[in-house]
């Protein structure tokens, strides 16, 4: 099998391995308790596995984003939280900081170093 | 309020803030996507698909990294267990109206539910007629699908045409967008405790054995927060 058609494949079972939990909400709604602790663990463990995510993303990106300084992208996290606490919990301003800070970042790091 | 009202109602309020923030989060994916040689089919079909962000960027992430075909299928299915949850709580809003609905188009509608289309519809569904809601979620699910296809073709394009530091910037949205989401909206001691344990695992596995690094996280990290904090731990 080609790669793209490969990458097409596994794309479909993505999609069909996400919506086994979408179909199965449907199936049990009304049937299954959302407080109990089957819950809580499966919810901990989506928590946890989005976090591990994006903590690899940060930490040791793949492709165009292994090319910037680790230290500008952890920069750009903390900057982003600030400035979506301190503008009330507002996205765009909390977006639009983190990437500014980075952007300014890398530029003065390939101007000075 | 009228089916075609409700659409409409829903339609209108997914145009603002919804819209405009999905959209930045898929303009940063097309833009990754791009990076990582999708073609705009591809990217387009893996929206509609998955239609979870999350999981998307995990079966990008995994590929690139040449994890195994079902290790990739497990993870993205494990980041979308949240889904379960989510459906389970929403769906039974829609029913019990005038109108009685078939499973088929229940099953239909759980493909359009999203973390933004879920929280939007459970507060806005308290003060709605229960006819109403089937039609406002349409109507909201379609404008966030929508713009997140139309931005994730933008990103895609314009990842090609612009500077390096536009790039880079480009590049940074999604994982920021997502990591101002989790940290800002984790709200319970269990769930700060999940994003605690998975970021750990997850790095330390990094430098073991990576191709199984999310996993780890998501299995080890999830079930030690669990056994940390969830609500089985007696409190004093």
């Amino acid at each position: 099998m080609s790669a793209a058609a490969e990458l097409w494949l596994l794309m479909l079972a993505c999609g069909g391995a996400t919506y086994l939990w979408r179909g199965l909400g449907v199936l049990l709604s009304g049937r299954l308790n959302p407080q109990s602790a089957i819950f809580e663990w499966v919810s901990c463990v989506a928590y946890a596995l989005v976090a591990g995510l994006i903590a690899r993303i940060i930490v040791a990106p793949s492709g165009l984003m292994a090319q910037t300084a680790l230290t500008d992208r952890l920069l750009a996290c903390v900057a982003a939280f600030v400035a979506y606490r301190l503008a009330r919990r507002n996205m765009f301003v909390g977006l639009i900081s983190g990437v500014l800070i980075f952007v300014a970042a890398t530029h003065l790091r390939s101007v000075f170093l | 309020m009228t089916p075609r009202h409700a659409l409409r109602a829903g339609a209108r309020e997914a145009l603002g803030v919804p819209a405009a923030v999905l959209g930045a989060g898929f303009l940063g994916y097309g833009s990754l996507a791009g990076d990582a040689g999708y073609s705009i089919w591809l990217t387009l079909t893996a929206t509609l698909a998955i239609w979870a962000l999350p999981g998307q960027l995990v079966l990008m992430e995994m590929h690139a990294r040449e994890a195994a075909f079902l290790a990739t299928v497990f993870a993205v299915s494990l980041s979308a267990a949240r889904f379960l949850p989510m459906t389970l709580t929403l769906m039974p809003l829609m029913r019990g109206g005038c109108r009685v609905r078939r499973l088929w188009q229940f099953l239909l509608a759980a493909q359009l539910v999203s973390m933004t289309t879920w929280a939007v519809a459970m507060r806005r569904f308290e003060e709605m007629d229960v006819d109403a809601r089937w039609h406002y979620f349409l109507g909201f699910s379609a404008v966030c699908i929508g713009s997140s296809m139309l931005f994730a073709v933008i990103g895609q394009l314009l990842i090609g045409a612009l500077p390096p530091l536009a790039r880079y910037g480009l590049a940074l949205l999604t994982p920021l967008y997502f990591f101002v989401t989790l940290v800002g909206e984790a709200r319970t001691r269990m769930a700060i405790a999940a994003l605690v344990c998975g970021t750990g695992v997850a790095l330390l596995l990094h430098a073991y054995a990576p191709a199984w690094s999310l996993f780890g996280a998501g299995f080890i990290g999830g079930t030690v927060a669990w056994l940390w904090q969830g609500s089985h731990v007696r409190r004093r």
